[in-house]
């Protein structure tokens, strides 16, 4: 693996391989030196044209664990937002010689372009892609997952047989996109449920059904509800009518939650609006994974630096 | 000067001799220069009826002096300059100002397309008479770039152009159905995550304005159309007897929205590259003639407008340079169209349409030496040594394209020698001549 | 080139009984209880070879030893310039490192550098009171100051020679070739 851009490219074993790294990466968390010195010498800018501080986080905390030097670039206050390019930043990074670089960019496919622009030679991350994917959030969803089914267990398996519903703005959500391929991928059955105006006009090709109903989709008892976040600007571009509308109708309340099987359970990649799509009791019920997914994301991220970072540079 | 052609195959396939004497065809005399054209096609030089020059304003991405060299080398010999330039071709004096620099440097003739609205700003008619009676006599009036997206102002300047013999050109795109928009709406702008540009934009514009169009009576231009869809409404348009015209690029005819799934920004354009569907309905219907002519819709952009994100880059390609190999290419090789149809849809038609005089009887005796030489025989690896212009960001570069223009004349002197454009300095000496000669 | 098998299934049986007869004679007159003595197999042949032991032990004197597993490819000083390895679970018995005995078991002493790697991560891990090492064969040609505690066997070769331990749980057959 050179980048990681999507996780269309990702094949079944390369991306249990990923997960069972993570699982050694998540024994480090739990040590007295929390730290490995693998990417001793490199360096990994967090180059975010966009504010993320959860996801800038984790990525800064991961690649530390592995030892490597992390510079952030944001967009704020720096020449990023003063309209230089995403070329002249790229040459920038190279010319302080970058080995991997973390990108999150308002735009989609910015990442694959500076992977194949030739402008830097450094390993990229997408760490979420305008309306695109975000591959190390599947990543670390399909992780979280994985454990809690199988525990221990986890190594070497996929998602066989595991019923996943997707709830909310697939339309603009990269955590979906990103889902419904990995999520397939290691074999689990994906179904998206949203209004009709959040769907994507053809899903035609994506290994996924999709309905409206909520309620119908909670009844048939899937392994896994993953709530998505809905952002305040869909509202006044005519998406839905209002919050209590959307509430009511796409949002996991206490009798949503109530209704799906003890062993189900509730996903949300934050961060969550409460009382919107996700109550609060759901968010905190003993089947949210919500801050097991926080961690995971590290030992996830650790993986995937790892993976690009410490082989010899494949030309 | 005088120019003898030996041996070019003309449109309808006959072979033939061809004689240029004092910037017309005329009975064969002595020659200053003879040409020799077995195996080439001589077709009437080509007129695009929409090209953006970007002179004045935004001489960085090109001139009328470079885009008219990128012209020449494709075979054009007129072409119609859309109206975006800053300032925008609103008023008189900037139509002519482009109009003379076209003369000045002489590759081809700059016919300038004036705004429907002043400033592209969709608020209020721009002068259209002013214009009309310029020195630059323009006929074709299109805020390309921009919807005339207003009903009722729509149908105002379809009314008010009528007054001069106008036509308007309208770029049909809904604004609000394509706020953001990125790329053709479908499953791969979804699987992209790029804000989809619906083929119905299109395609409710020019309903409402071929009604429009019938209502008052009024002659219309649909510039670039891309779907299938629209492809419907012209056809249908057509047999209830509206005046439309309807024009599509040489890039709508090849390349289709796959294109875009390396977010390479090249590929960006607008309107955007569609299914693969869309572009057979649309060399179908360039065959049977529901839509008239090829226009190139050739923008430059410099580099750092496309070195970017895709949603950051700037729309449209070059494309004067390899529009006739792109349109052999799509409709001759698979027999849809023949070489006297090329003629009629990249030369004679656009003539008509934008009212530019001396493309109605090509070769005919007397009539003025446009003409271009085509090698279809040959097979080039399109590259940026390959453009003339000043914008690279041609799509077709490291594709295998068919075909090479090796000479255009352009009022009987040649701009294109050998495959390669005829010095500057040669060329505007002949221009000045010409002009003298007329007075 | 041809193999030639310098240990069959018995001759490794014989060595393992006698490093397991040297780690606990070592113990002895130590203050430290035998069930403070831990063995860490690197992977993948290590882990089984300090199976092995630790069943030998834990017959000889029942209750003294735990066993565990140490990967080292975090810590290796090449990853640059090899294709990225997947790296095996690391397993720390409970109660940890810190104060222990730890012996070291890997399959082939060579230049030495896994044992650095081995040190490095026992380090992050915590403070084991001593650490050993105990390998299956000594190859020789060290590039760092590291020698084993107990060897099963000293086998001096070429540098261009290859070493293959094959054991029964992973290749079907104890034996050890030269190739």
């Amino acid at each position: 693996m050179r980048h990681l851009l999507s996780t269309k490219d990702l094949g079944r074993d390369e991306a249990i391989a990923l997960l069972d790294i993570a699982e050694d990466m998540a024994d480090v968390a739990n040590r007295e030196v929390k730290k490995l010195p693998t990417l001793r010498g490199k360096t990994v800018v967090n180059l975010f044209f966009e504010d993320s501080t959860r996801t800038r986080v984790s990525f800064e905390v991961a690649a530390k664990r592995l030892s490597a030097d992390v510079i952030n670039f944001s967009a704020k206050g720096s020449s990023l937002s003063k309209g230089e390019s995403l070329k002249d930043t790229a040459q920038t990074l190279a010319a302080m010689g970058a080995d991997g670089v973390v990108i999150r960019h308002h735009a989609s496919g910015a990442p694959r372009v500076l992977a194949e622009s030739g402008w830097i030679g450094a390993a990229i991350v997408n760490a979420g892609d305008g309306t695109h994917e975000h591959p190390t959030q599947a990543l670390l969803d399909a992780f979280t997952i994985r454990r809690r089914l199988h525990g221990a267990g986890a190594r070497g398996r996929g998602l066989d047989g595991v019923t996943v519903t997707i709830v909310g703005d697939i339309l603009h959500s990269r955590v979906a996109r990103s889902n419904i391929w990995l999520l397939t991928t290691l074999g689990a059955t994906v179904s998206l449920v949203a209004p009709a105006t959040l769907l994507p006009v053809s899903i035609a090709g994506w290994p996924v059904t999709a309905g409206y109903d909520l309620d119908a989709a909670i009844d048939n008892g899937p392994d896994v509800v993953m709530m998505l976040r809905i952002q305040a600007e869909r509202m006044s571009a005519a998406f839905f009518p209002n919050a209590r509308e959307y509430g009511r109708q796409w949002g996991l309340d206490d009798e949503r939650v109530g209704r799906l099987p003890a062993a189900s359970i509730v996903m949300h990649p934050g961060p969550m609006n409460r009382g919107l799509e996700i109550s609060a009791n759901a968010a905190d019920s003993a089947q949210s994974t919500v801050l097991e997914q926080v961690a995971n994301g590290v030992s996830i991220r650790m993986a995937v630096l790892y993976n690009l970072l410490s082989g010899a540079v494949v030309a | 000067m005088s120019i003898l052609i030996t041996g070019a195959q003309l449109p309808d396939g006959t072979s033939t001799d061809l004689f240029i004497d004092n910037g017309v065809f005329t009975t064969p005399g002595t020659a200053d220069r003879t040409i020799d054209a077995a195996g080439l096609i001589a077709l009437p030089g080509l007129v695009d009826l929409h090209t953006h020059l970007r002179e004045p304003g935004f001489e960085q991405s090109e001139t009328v002096l470079t885009g008219s060299r990128a012209a020449a080398i494709g075979g054009f010999t007129a072409v119609f300059a859309m109206a975006n330039t800053m300032p925008v071709q609103d008023t008189a004096g900037v139509v002519e100002q482009v109009h003379s620099l076209g003369q000045r440097h002489g590759y081809v003739t700059v016919q300038p397309i004036g705004a429907v609205t002043a400033g592209l700003a969709g608020q209020q008619l721009s002068e259209i008479g002013a214009m009309a009676q310029s020195r630059a006599r323009v006929r074709v009036f299109s805020d390309d770039g921009h919807c005339v997206s207003d009903a009722l102002l729509m149908r105002r300047a379809l009314e008010y152009v009528k007054t001069f013999g106008g036509v308007v050109a309208q770029h049909a795109q809904e604004p609000r159905l394509t706020v953001g928009a990125q790329m053709n709406e479908g499953a791969l702008s979804s699987e992209l995550g790029l804000t989809g540009w619906p083929a119905v934009a299109e395609e409710s514009i020019i309903a409402r304005d071929v009604l429009l169009a019938q209502h008052v009576g009024a002659r219309l231009h649909i510039c670039h159309v891309s779907t299938a869809g629209s492809v419907e409404v012209i056809r249908w348009a057509k047999a209830r007897g509206v005046d439309v015209t309807a024009e599509v690029t040489p890039h709508h005819l090849l390349l289709t929205e796959q294109l875009a799934a390396g977010y390479d920004s090249r590929f960006k354009v607008n309107p955007p590259l569609r299914r693969d569907e869309d572009v057979l309905a649309l060399r179908a219907a360039l065959a049977d003639r529901t839509i008239d002519i090829v226009a190139t819709d050739h923008a430059p952009h410099p580099p750092e407008a496309k070195e970017c994100a895709w949603d950051e880059a700037a729309n449209g390609m070059v494309g004067l340079e390899s529009a006739l190999s792109v349109v052999h290419a799509a409709v001759v090789e698979s027999g849809q169209l023949d070489w006297g149809d090329i003629a009629r849809v990249l030369s004679r038609k656009p003539a008509d349409i934008g009212q530019l005089a001396g493309y109605d009887a090509a070769f005919a005796l007397g009539s003025p030496a446009h003409l271009t030489l085509y090698d279809p025989a040959v097979t080039r690896t399109f590259a940026t040594t390959d453009l003339r212009g000043k914008g690279l960001n041609s799509p077709y570069l490291g594709y295998k394209l068919p075909g090479r223009v090796l000479a255009t004349i352009h009022h009987g002197y040649p701009t294109v020698l050998d495959g390669e454009l005829v010095d500057a300095h040669e060329v505007a000496a002949q221009a000045v001549a010409r002009e003298a000669s007329q007075k | 080139m041809t193999a030639r098998i310098v240990l069959q299934q018995a001759d490794i049986a014989r060595a393992l009984t006698r490093i397991s007869h040297e780690i606990l004679e070592s113990q002895r007159g130590s203050s430290a209880a035998g069930s403070d003595l831990i063995l860490l197999g690197i992977p993948t042949r290590g882990v089984l070879l300090a199976r092995r032991i630790g069943a030998l032990l834990q017959s000889i004197e029942p209750g003294t030893s735990t066993v565990g597993a140490l990967d080292v490819t975090m810590y290796r000083d090449d990853l640059a310039k090899n294709p990225t390895r997947a790296p095996s679970p690391t397993d720390i018995p409970p109660g940890g490192i810190d104060g222990k005995t730890v012996i070291l078991v890997d399959d082939v002493l060579y230049s030495g550098r896994t044992i650095r790697c081995a040190l490095d991560a026992l380090s992050d891990l915590g403070r084991p009171r001593a650490v050993r090492l105990a390998v299956l064969v000594d190859r020789g040609h060290r590039e760092l100051p590291i020698r084993a505690d107990f060897v099963g066997k000293n086998l001096p070769t070429a540098v261009e020679e290859r070493i293959f331990v094959r054991m029964t749980e992973t290749d079907g057959i104890d034996e050890v070739t030269i190739e």
